[in-house]
């Protein structure tokens, strides 16, 4: 249940893309989201990337979702105590923090997923 | 007359129809981009689900309260995406993107509504561990289980109610444990059967997940959340018999009830005191909702939990005491019949306080290294460490010392708990421990936020 993520800056063209479906099981396969679609699987499809991996994800989700139903973290603590995950997905905990590539801070349980959207779940300095 | 109302849920709408009927027209906003609140949160435009997948049984109420909403919105100055992050004497700090604006009021309704009530528990910051109240939000909000076999823990209506959600969504459900003892329930069934429609819900919510062959148990002690890759892999917990019992999973629920979000009040400096029912500090309020500073209104699960009906109740209640003191004619009869209507609720929550108790004293056992501030990552073992060494009297001034509670989300999820890992350090009730101040701004704002140009 590794999950493969590319540092910064190694996206390609190429670079895998994820299904926005789930194709059941929840093993194997590049990464193995947190969270599963049960319903409302056919709205358009939308891409954005993840630490240089191109993701698919539909409109009308959360970055929170996005990210989630193809990988299993949103970012590291800085307290070294390891990933994140968000906890309570109604913009209380503010646990669900990730950084644009550019450095800009979004909840990402409250900001909806915009196509080409390019985020990073590393350890990233708070501001 | 200037009037806001904060939280554009049910209390929030409510208040903002009366305040209509009576010729005003208030500003109702709300952090959310969709009306509804938490109960009756929508989902996003291009999801097509039918209301009576979304809200069950209360799918009658939540269309009402939606359709109500939409006839009002023209009368009102509707504002989403709008946070209140600060207030002071007859001015509220909002937020809507990145320009921060100072808004005058007159009079100000607070239906701030409530999050989940959590004791933390070891591993509970894995990936993969939520809140009840977010295992339902991601289902109702985005149809999305947040595993494929979770384990849902802690107490109160909502364990059950998710549990089974999930299970008519047709997810997995490993298994539903309780904290409460099922003694605690019966105890609680004079009080509770002040609303047997509700009681009997709950009753039917059980009984159908018993059916559907999900162990169900009651009286636990839970006691860790274990990982493997970074992620949830399994739940450990002591059987109401004393026995160690795991089950491996991929996802957690957990919480134990609600409580308030009471920073606006406090940071308007209304006069709080301790609830024992809630064991919470709650801001005072009169029968109607009047806080202790004029022109202060608090209507909804964030004065106190009492549910969506309730709220619904109360905020119509707070519109009428507000318009009463600003010398519009109510009638009595009116706010009789509503104050009526809520003094059923009150006896059905301390039901609910009495069935599916706060485990506070779970927090004593608790080791020294369980992370109890996910913000800091502060342990139960540092807040003792202040408790003790640093002879930190009250929660306070243990956040100076170890700032738990100092984090990104001011106490709203740990506050709790490390009031109760300080009072048992130092072997005092929970109310000796005092309550975390508020501090502006309620939610961390943008960097690049512009500070408030006044406006009208
Ligand atoms: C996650 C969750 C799930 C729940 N599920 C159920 C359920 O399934 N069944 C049930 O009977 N009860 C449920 N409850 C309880 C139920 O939600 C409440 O009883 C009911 O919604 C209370 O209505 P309210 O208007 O007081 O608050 P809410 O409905 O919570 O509305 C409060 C609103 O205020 C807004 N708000 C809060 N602070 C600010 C601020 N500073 N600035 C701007 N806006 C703000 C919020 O965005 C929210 O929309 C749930 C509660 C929670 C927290
Ligand atoms: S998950 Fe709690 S604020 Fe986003």
């Amino acid at each position: 249940m590794e999950t493969a993520i590319l540092p910064i800056g190694q996206a390609r063209a190429a670079a895998p893309i994820l299904p926005a479906r789930d194709k059941g099981g929840g093993k194997g396969g590049v990464m193995a989201g947190l969270m599963h679609r049960v319903a409302e699987r056919g709205r358009a499809r939308l891409r954005l990337t993840v630490d240089g991996v191109e993701i698919e994800a539909l409109e009308g989700d959360t970055l929170l979702t996005a990210l989630l139903t193809a990988t299993a973290r949103l970012r590291e603590s800085e307290f070294g105590d390891g990933a994140r995950a968000g906890f309570c997905l109604m913009g209380a905990c503010q646990d669900c923090w990730v950084w644009t590539e550019a450095g800009e801070r979004l909840r990402a349980c409250s900001t909806p997923a915009v196509a080409g959207l390019r985020l990073v779940t590393g350890a990233a300095p708070w501001p | 007359m200037a009037v806001i109302v904060v939280g554009a849920g049910p209390a929030g709408t409510r208040a903002a129809a009366r305040l209509v009927e009576a010729g005003l027209r208030p500003i109702l906003l709300d952090e959310g981009s969709r009306q509804g609140g938490q109960i009756y949160r929508r989902q996003p435009e291009n999801f097509t689900r039918p209301p009576a997948a979304l809200y069950g049984s209360e799918a009658g109420k939540a269309t009402a309260l939606h359709r109500d909403f939409a006839a009002l919105r023209p009368h009102i100055d509707y504002r989403p995406e709008t946070l209140a992050w600060g207030a002071r004497p007859g001015e509220l700090l909002t937020l809507h993107g990145e320009t921060a604006t100072a808004l005058r009021y007159d009079a100000l309704i607070l239906a701030t509504g409530a999050t989940d009530r959590v004791m933390p528990v070891p591993g509970w910051t894995l990936p993969g561990a939520y809140t009840l109240g977010a295992a339902q939000i991601a289902l109702k909000a985005q149809a999305c289980a947040i595993g494929r076999r979770p384990v849902f823990f802690g107490t109160g209506p909502l364990l059950y109610l998710v549990a089974w959600q999930y299970r008519k969504a047709g997810v997995e459900v490993a298994a539903v444990l309780d904290t409460s003892p099922f003694a605690a329930r019966l105890r609680a069934l004079p009080l509770l059967a002040a609303r047997p429609g509700v009681l009997l819900a709950g009753l039917r919510y059980t009984a159908a997940l018993l059916r559907a062959g999900v162990r169900v148990e009651s009286g636990i002690t839970p006691l860790a959340v274990e990982g493997e890759g970074g992620r949830v892999a399994a739940f450990r917990w002591r059987d109401r018999r004393g026995r160690e019992q795991a089950l491996a999973t991929d996802a957690v629920g957990m919480g134990y009830g609600l409580r308030s979000e009471t920073q606006l009040a406090d940071l308007l400096k209304c006069r709080f005191a301790f609830d024992p029912v809630a064991r919470q500090w709650l801001p005072e309020l009169d029968a109607e909702g009047r806080s202790s500073v004029p022109g202060v209104y608090l209507a909804g699960d964030g004065a106190l939990v009492r549910g969506a009906d309730a709220a619904e109740l109360a905020g119509r209640l707070a519109a009428c005491a507000l318009l009463r003191d600003a010398g519009h004619p109510v009638d009595p009869l009116e706010t009789a019949h509503l104050r009526a209507g809520l003094r059923g609720m009150a006896r059905f929550r301390r039901g609910l306080e009495t069935a599916f108790p706060w485990p506070g004293a779970q927090a004593a056992a608790l080791p020294d290294a369980t992370i109890i501030c996910r913000c800091e990552a502060v342990t139960a073992g540092d807040i003792r460490h202040a408790a003790a060494a640093l002879d930190a009297p009250e929660v306070n001034r243990a956040k100076q010392l170890m700032r738990p509670g100092m984090g990104r989300c001011q106490g709203r999820v740990c506050g709790l708990a490390a009031a109760e890992v300080l009072a048992a350090a130092r072997g005092v009730p929970v109310r000796a421990a005092g309550r975390l101040r508020g501090a502006a701004p309620v939610k961390p704002l943008p960097v690049a936020t512009r500070m408030p140009e006044e406006t009208p």
